[in-house]
């Protein structure tokens, strides 16, 4: 196990900028998901940490060794593929064993660590089988056992889960934070999925264009998004900049940049009937254009001033006599309301 | 309804399948058959010829070890001529398939297949002139090295395998080429993540996966060397008397059809014994 870090690396493909002085750290033991968009830099940024392209300039490190000269095969790193890359050669066994027979661990060593690997991923019985006799699911179990069977120093992940229907997805998630937990290995994943880097991870960096927009624990790049991008690709986001209108009163939080752009998450809203007294709201009005009934939770889109603005509460929240082409109130607090820098975006 | 259905059905597959069966029929079934009756002949039944059911042509090779002993020698060119291919050909189909991309690719591509293009004479020929003394390859070589040397390959084994393995050396790029194609470059790179050297993948994840096409290319290599007539006679000359120049001399010079057919025959038996006994290395390479 080891942290790694990454500082001020920058990787170009032709004249396009795959990593523009990207820099970020990870923690020993840590669960990290690299977010964005399709040619964001983010699986460019992996295969620079495992090592399959050489970044032009900067440094990466993995635990006190720098590696930037390491080919991959020599950083001991494990990963994980898209598609899982099992040998369709190979048994269950051999493809996890392949990593320790290149070890030379000795057979019996090289059994047992097998054996546990694949208990571990709850696959003890299937050792025998080839890959095309497995389900999706135990496909991906056995490409995670291959890659932890060694105790590399860190997990690399490229997205690891997007094969997987989502039913399947999310206990992957569980069981993949589960196991991660239980080794304490050092994990980076690739995803372009936001709620699954939401969900695992301790610390997640979003990109986009080859730059690190903004890398923190989920919660605060969630609620503090660097920019306009971030807080729109990280969830959704209302923009409140030509909120007007009458009875409308925009409280501005304490801080707020010049320049900068209100938002406020859909999530964060509340609809009334009529209107609000309490203080340290922000209040406005706004017309009901569609409600969508989704079980427990329900989303309601409304325009004002010429706005769509969308909150999503739970059902039972909003009242049951709302039809659509009422006039509503809709109020969030203050502290809610997300101040975006728009400089960057 | 649905039996109707199935008629169809099967009337369509009937008729994508006729005529290449009907053309195989016709073709190699009608005089391959012909040619079996032959090679039970006392003597070509043209003419006035006087003839009569006989097995002494395949008696004949079992009473001289002169046949035995050049089918010994041509096999052993199949195998060499194949080794060579597999030597030459694997590597090339390795960077045509995971190394180069796009036009460059195309390119030399098109030399690979370039040996198809080419009369298989006019080939042979151009050996010819290359290889013999005072040809092309001396020529060129005292050109560049400092000291003299002296070249002539003409009429040798080396030549003859060299005709060859220029002849058929597309056979095993190509065959070599689609398998390492259907390699998916991940499993290399999940290889490399696991810390293999650049051996050891090759040992333990390209080559078991890409044997179908490498064996299959080797076959379509050895059978027709085995049988090969024209290369060890233009190349070989004197040291040139292989299986199938007999064969041919049997059909050509002798005219001795009856015989000539007999040796096909015992070649075919033998060649397809020896794939018989290799087949089942064969199918476990390719689980």
């Amino acid at each position: 196990m080891a942290e790694v870090s990454v500082n001020n690396v920058t990787k170009t493909f032709g004249s396009l900028k795959a990593l523009d002085d990207v820099t970020m750290d990870f923690p020993d033991g840590g669960f990290f998901a690299l977010l964005g968009p399709s040619g964001s830099g983010k699986t460019t940024l992996l295969r620079a940490i495992a090592g399959f392209i050489f970044a032009d300039s900067g440094t990466i490190r993995i635990g006190d060794q720098p590696v930037e000269n390491v080919p991959v095969e020599k950083r001991d790193i494990g990963m994980m593929f898209q598609n899982y890359a099992l040998f369709p050669n190979m048994t269950v066994s051999d493809n996890v064993g392949f990593g320790l027979r290149v070890r030379k661990v000795g057979a019996a060593e090289e059994r047992r660590r097998i054996g546990e690997a694949l208990d571990l991923v709850q696959l003890g019985q299937h050792g025998d089988r080839k890959p095309h006799q497995l389900s999706g699911g135990q496909r991906q179990r056995v490409a995670l056992a291959r890659a932890i069977v060694t105790n590399p120093r860190v997990l690399l992940l490229d997205e690891p889960l997007s094969a997987l229907d989502k039913a399947l997805r999310v206990d992957m998630q569980f069981e993949l934070k589960r196991i991660q937990r239980e080794i304490g290995i050092t994990t980076i994943f690739v995803t372009h999925d936001q709620e699954e880097a939401l969900t695992l991870s301790d610390k997640i960096g979003i990109l986009r264009d080859g730059k690190m927009i903004q890398a923190g624990p989920p919660r605060d790049v969630y609620s503090n998004p660097a920019d306009l991008f971030t807080a729109t690709f990280l969830g959704e986001a209302n923009i409140l900049d030509a909120l007007a209108g009458e009875g409308a009163d925009i409280k501005i939080p304490h801080g707020f940049p010049t320049g900068g752009t209100l938002a406020v998450r859909p999530e964060n809203i509340s609809i009334s009937q009529t209107e609000p007294t309490a203080n340290g709201l922000s209040k406005c009005q706004a017309v009901l254009e569609r409600r969508v009934f989704a079980g427990a939770m329900a989303t309601c889109i409304l325009q004002s001033n010429g706005n769509r603005i969308k909150v999503i509460s739970r059902d039972q929240d909003i009242p049951s006599d709302v039809a659509e082409g009422d006039r509503l109130w809709l109020t969030w607090p203050v502290e809610k309301t997300l101040s975006v820098p728009s400089g960057r975006h | 309804m649905s039996a109707n259905l199935a008629n169809q059905e099967r009337l369509r597959i009937f008729g994508l399948l006729s005529p290449a069966y009907l053309w195989l029929t016709v073709a190699i079934f009608l005089p391959l058959s012909a040619m079996l009756y032959f090679s039970f002949l006392s003597d070509v039944p043209f003419g006035d010829a006087d003839w009569h059911h006989t097995t002494k042509n395949y008696q004949a090779f079992f009473q001289t070890k002169t046949y035995a002993t050049l089918l010994w020698k041509s096999i052993r060119l199949g195998l060499t001529v194949t080794a060579v291919a597999v030597l030459v050909g694997f590597p090339c189909a390795y960077v045509l398939a995971k190394t180069i991309k796009g036009r460059s690719r195309e390119a030399l591509f098109l030399l690979v297949i370039l040996p198809f293009w080419s009369n298989s004479l006019v080939r042979i020929f151009s050996w010819a002139i290359v290889l013999r003394g005072n040809g092309v390859l001396e020529l060129g070589l005292n050109a560049i090295l400092p000291f003299q040397v002296d070249v002539n390959l003409m009429f040798s084994t080396p030549a003859v395998v060299i005709g060859l393995v220029h002849s058929y050396l597309p056979y095993v790029i190509l065959t070599s080429y689609l398998a390492l194609q259907a390699i998916d470059d991940n499993l290399i790179d999940a290889a490399r993540s696991m810390g293999a050297n650049k051996l050891t993948i090759l040992w333990r994840v390209i080559l078991p996966l890409s044997l179908p096409g490498l064996l299959a290319g080797a076959v379509l290599i050895f059978v027709p060397v085995v049988g090969s007539f024209m290369e060890p006679r233009i190349l070989g000359g004197r040291v040139g008397t292989y299986y199938g120049t007999v064969i041919e001399d049997q059909f050509v010079a002798v005219f001795n059809w009856p015989l000539g057919a007999a040796l096909s025959f015992i070649l075919l038996a033998v060649v397809l014994l020896i794939l018989a006994i290799a087949s089942p290395v064969l199918k476990r390479a390719q689980t």
